[in-house]
């Protein structure tokens, strides 16, 4: 078997500097299920400390683990999202190390054969920080392993003690390998945003970094172009995409710095400190563990099969099917924005940004439901204005007090030239606070509508075209641009309540007698 | 009545000559009056006369469970039994009440049995004598009948009694020991390297090891996942027949136990053995084997000569590997499995409390014996990463080449194997205490060990009483999941030997 070719050597990131760098990923998701991997107690975020923890899970001697159907499928669907083949025989292994919110004394993960192995994943950045280049790059994924997480330590410093909650115990990871194909934090936090998104479009985890149902760890090192790779130290303990990073640049440049100033790199791992912005050594993973691997006696290898494979007389309820699976895989995030630039004829760029916020494709196209206006200009809308008021004032697409419909409404007074594009954002701005007007309404209480009368136009016009002789005169010489002054003068006058297109046909006119 | 079969009981029970309570309080009696046997960690004795009670009633109203419905039994203290203290003879979980029963223990008590107690063994089921448990050693009732105390020569006149006592063998020894001396009518042991077998050999009762995959572990304190059986111990083939159908089966809490469906069976009144082939491999004339043994084996293959069987002479050539491959893979396991004792969640907790770490390393050091901590540090040693190929996974090669002979063999046209169980017949504990476990276990374990690597199933059938007037068994091995073919074999051996009835006199000290 083949491996694929190492990508070339990365870019170098603004900071300077010749050094390569290579940083891979670690990436541990929660499945989304009902019970956990091998026991039958729920999964749910936030519940009163051990009031979610099974006999197995709390390592009663005696208890023997069952392998959830549920887990499996979504590592297999994750798997094939992610281009990997899937082993159709995996194993389970024991990882043995004592740790307080480790009951057992060891972790049941894959490590001699994982699920699902050498596949790949490609996320798009914008360079330069504008919307308006974006190039794609891959990252290959080593192997996706199911695992089980541990419960939670909280340490009481002030007490001497150590507080364990094991709800976390047992509940069921699929952990993500990327190869160190990255060279920057940017890049990093683009997989991992797509990779997100990937995750939350299948369903197999919510992967919600806040409420560590996604954990990302960062294997960071640098070296002389040609020469061999230097010694990597793992990042962890970093909390968002933001400052996965932050921390990840902060440690390329520590290593850059300390290589410069002729230290070494030690192999360890350290924690991110999102206060200080830098990463410090961890103190508990000194010293280079042995975790005494060994098979887990208690769970037959896992057979997974195909179509082909499928023995006859076999309960359904048993085995799963991988090609059963993969003809269900929904649309990944990919295909959805492709699918939107070519029925809309949107940009790249903004499919993006449109695919990336929980719910706003989704209102995008009740927008365009309801309205006559092109989709080129109802993207403005949505990118422009109600995604800044959504992130001026910290809201979710749902949490939006302009709905679809209102929003809607507002374009089509826009479109069938009721009102100015300037009052319509006025407009927008009103129904921003939310008290139940329809724009039609606002637009008569503020007297918004464009004003119909070409004779009150006329006199407006005339009006602007008599104060301002300097600006007639160049425009009489030659100089066209000097209209839009005069447009713009106009619309002042009417306080936005003019065509602007109109205007300048009456000006024109005025103009050329 | 208590030297009855179960069958027998059962049918008395159904009859109304004997009721459940009446049956249950005997046992109980009888349990106190032989209390030096120390077969017995927990007796439960509440909680079986409310069980004999509820089931006197369902007699009352013509609705008894099943066979097994008011038969008082007794089980190892290595299952787990909701609201009853189960220790594994250990400090560790001395005082452990666990909140679930183990699958076994269950589905005995959905047939009605009565649970009398948890009996004695080697700490977490590591021995072979039944000694090294934290409530002392279980004394073989042999050791109090007429047989043993006619043939026993006094060394000299100032030679007490005490010292005459022998083991019952290990590590189920407290489960042989109370089936044996009529205080129960069948008892759960379990069979990791010979722990039913051995135990059912000196006390000259049937010992069953089941096909690994056939009964569930759910609930079975583990030793060896890999290996581990729960075994049964009753008086006579037949009931163990009887037991084996109600705990055999798939259990969806065990993912090692097979799907197809169980179907329990009885054995025909007149087995016949005259189309079968017997099998004698010839590394089972292992060294230490006694004369005597010898003997009884011989005799027994030209038993089944006679009656027609064909018997040949067979070989499992890597016999002699399987000691040190198990001590290997035990170890092992046994460092994997032990981790979870750390004080934190269950058992005992050291009082020593200056980090987490010192705790756990106070605990365990407080927790387990000798022997437990040695095999867990072997068995760490063993996994560690530079070793790992080298012992773990070369002893798991060797394990297959030992499972594959028995495949050769059963393949060629050998239906059962006939073997010994044990070197000799049970030795008195000062002896026994002479050697430590480590040794012992490799010497005791020979015999039984390799039906365990390959998961066969295998049992004790008592034979002869040896000149020492103490219980000999033989061994028969099976092919995997034909436990009908192997009980009927053993059932027709046991009524050719018709294995004389223990004449238990008063157990008491000097």
């Amino acid at each position: 078997r083949l491996a694929s070719p190492r990508p070339p050597p990365a870019i170098t990131a603004p900071s300077g500097g010749a050094e390569t760098r290579v940083v891979g990923l670690e990436i541990h998701a929660q499945i989304s299920s009902n019970s956990k991997l091998f026991s039958g107690s729920q999964v749910q975020f936030a519940a009163p400390p051990n009031s979610l923890v099974s006999f197995f899970d709390a390592s009663l001697p005696g208890t023997l683990p069952v392998l959830n159907r549920r887990c499996v499928e979504a590592a297999v669907m994750t798997g094939l999202a992610l281009n990997c083949s899937i082993n159709k025989k995996s194993l389970f292994d024991r990882k043995h190390y004592f740790y307080a919110d480790l009951p057992a004394g060891y972790q049941i993960t894959q490590q001699r054969v994982p699920i699902a192995v050498n596949g790949s994943l490609s996320y798009s950045l914008c360079i330069d920080n504008k919307m308006s280049q974006m190039v794609t790059k891959t990252v290959r994924i080593k192997q996706i392993q199911l695992e089980q997480d541990s419960g939670k330590s909280l340490h009481d410093d002030s007490r001497s003690q150590t507080l364990v909650d094991l709800n976390r115990a047992g509940v069921g990871l699929m952990e993500v390998v990327m190869e160190p194909d990255m060279c920057c934090g940017e890049e990093a936090a683009a997989a991992v945003r797509e990779l997100q998104l990937i995750l939350q479009t299948l369903g197999s985890s919510q992967a919600i970094m806040a409420e560590g149902q996604l954990r990302v760890d960062a294997n960071v090192s640098v070296h002389h172009p040609g020469e061999p790779y230097g010694v990597r130290t793992e990042v962890k303990n970093i909390n968002s995409i933001r400052f996965l990073a932050k921390a990840i640049d902060y440690e390329i440049q520590r290593q850059i710095e300390e290589l410069e100033n002729g230290g070494t790199i030690l192999n360890e791992t350290r924690a991110f400190d999102s206060k200080l912005g830098c990463t410090v050594p961890m103190r508990d993973k000194e010293g280079m563990q042995d975790y005494r691997f060994m098979p887990e006696p208690n769970l037959p290898p896992l057979i997974l099969y195909d179509t082909k494979s499928l023995p006859a007389n076999v309960n359904h309820q048993q085995v799963v099917n991988i090609d059963w699976i993969h003809e269900r895989l929904p649309d990944l995030p990919s295909a959805k924005r492709a699918k939107l630039v070519e029925l809309y004829g949107i940009l790249p760029e903004h499919s993006f940004t449109l695919v990336n916020e929980d719910g706003l494709t989704e209102f995008f196209e009740n927008v365009l439901k309801q309205t006559q206006m092109k989709p080129k200009k109802v993207i403005g809308w949505i990118l422009n204005d109600l995604l800044s008021y959504l992130k001026q004032h910290s809201c979710t697409v749902k949490e939006s007090p302009v709905s679809s419909v209102l929003l809607a409404d507002l374009l089509n007074l826009l479109e069938k030239k009721e009102i100015s594009a300037s009052a319509a954002k006025q407009v927008f701005e009103e129904l921003w606070k939310g008290e139940g007007k329809t724009p039609l309404e606002i637009v008569k209480e503020k007297q918004l509508q464009l004003i119909e009368d070409r004779e009150e136009l006329e006199q407006i016009c005339q009006a602007v075209i008599d104060e301002h002789e300097k600006e007639v005169m160049a425009i009489k010489a030659g100089n066209q641009k000097i209209v839009n002054k005069l447009i713009g003068l106009v619309q002042r006058a009417t306080q936005g309540r003019s065509n602007p297109v109109l205007v300048k046909q009456i000006l024109e006119k005025k103009l050329s007698e | 009545m208590l030297r009855a079969s179960l069958r027998q009981v059962s049918a008395a029970l159904k009859e109304g000559q004997v009721t459940p309570t009446e049956l249950c309080q005997r046992c109980l009696s009888l349990i106190k009056s032989t209390k030096l046997l120390n077969a017995y960690i927990t007796v439960a004795e509440e909680t079986a006369l409310k069980q004999a009670e509820e089931s006197e009633k369902r007699y009352r109203r013509g609705q008894p469970l099943g066979i097994l419905d008011g038969i008082p039994i007794a089980v190892k203290d290595n299952f787990n039994t909701a609201g009853i203290e189960t220790t594994c003879a250990s400090n560790m979980l001395k005082g452990y009440i666990p909140p679930y029963n183990a699958t076994v223990v269950q589905k005995l008590q959905d047939q009605g049995a009565v649970l009398l107690g948890k009996t004695n063994l080697d700490e977490f089921a590591m021995g072979s004598g039944s000694t090294d448990g934290v409530f002392g050693p279980v004394r073989n009732p042999w050791s109090y009948s007429r047989q043993y105390k006619e043939k026993s020569v006094p060394k000299s006149d100032s030679e007490r009694e005490e010292f005459k006592w022998v083991i019952t063998g290990g590590s189920s020894g407290g489960s042989a020991a109370a089936v044996s001396s009529f205080t129960c009518f069948a008892a759960l042991g379990s069979d990791t390297g010979g722990s039913t077998r051995n135990p059912a050999a000196h006390c000259g009762v049937v010992g069953l090891k089941p096909t690994y995959g056939l009964i569930s572990r759910h609930g079975l304190i583990p030793l060896v996942n890999s290996m581990d059986v729960p075994g049964i111990l009753t008086r006579c083939v037949d009931d163990a027949a009887v037991v084996l159908g109600s705990l055999a089966g798939h259990d969806p809490k065990d993912s090692t136990t097979i799907q197809d469906v169980f179907q329990p069976f009885e054995l025909p009144s007149l087995p016949d053995v005259s189309k079968l082939c017997i099998g004698i491999p010839k590394e089972y004339n292992a060294p230490g084997l006694s004369s005597e043994i010898l003997s009884v084996w011989s005799k027994a293959a030209d038993l089944f000569k006679n009656a027609g069987a064909k018997v040949i002479e067979v070989s499992l050539p890597h016999t002699r590997y399987s000691i040190v491959c198990y001590h290997v893979l035990c170890t092992a396991e046994v460092a994997s499995n032990m981790a979870r004792f750390d004080g934190l969640e269950y058992g005992h907790r050291s009082d020593v409390n200056k980090s987490t770490e010192s705790m756990y390393a106070a605990t365990r050091r407080e927790g387990f014996n000798d022997v437990v901590r040695g095999r867990i540090l072997s068995g760490n040693y063993f996994l560690l990463k530079q070793n790992y190929e080298n012992y773990f996974v070369k002893a798991q090669k060797v394990r297959r080449l030992i499972a594959n002979d028995f495949v050769k063999v059963f393949g060629s046209g050998v239906d059962i194997l006939l073997t010994p169980t044990t070197l000799k017949d049970a030795v008195p504990y000062m002896e026994f205490i002479k050697e430590d476990n480590r040794t012992r276990s490799t010497q005791d374990d020979i015999l039984t060990q390799a039906a365990n690597m390959a998961g066969l199933p295998a049992i004790n059938v008592p034979t002869a009483l040896s000149e020492r007037g103490l219980p000999v068994g033989l061994q028969f091995i099976g092919r995997s999941f034909q436990e009908k073919q192997l009980l009927t074999v053993a059932k027709w051996f046991e009524k050719q030997v018709k294995f004389p009835m223990i004449q238990l006199e008063e157990v008491k000290g000097a």
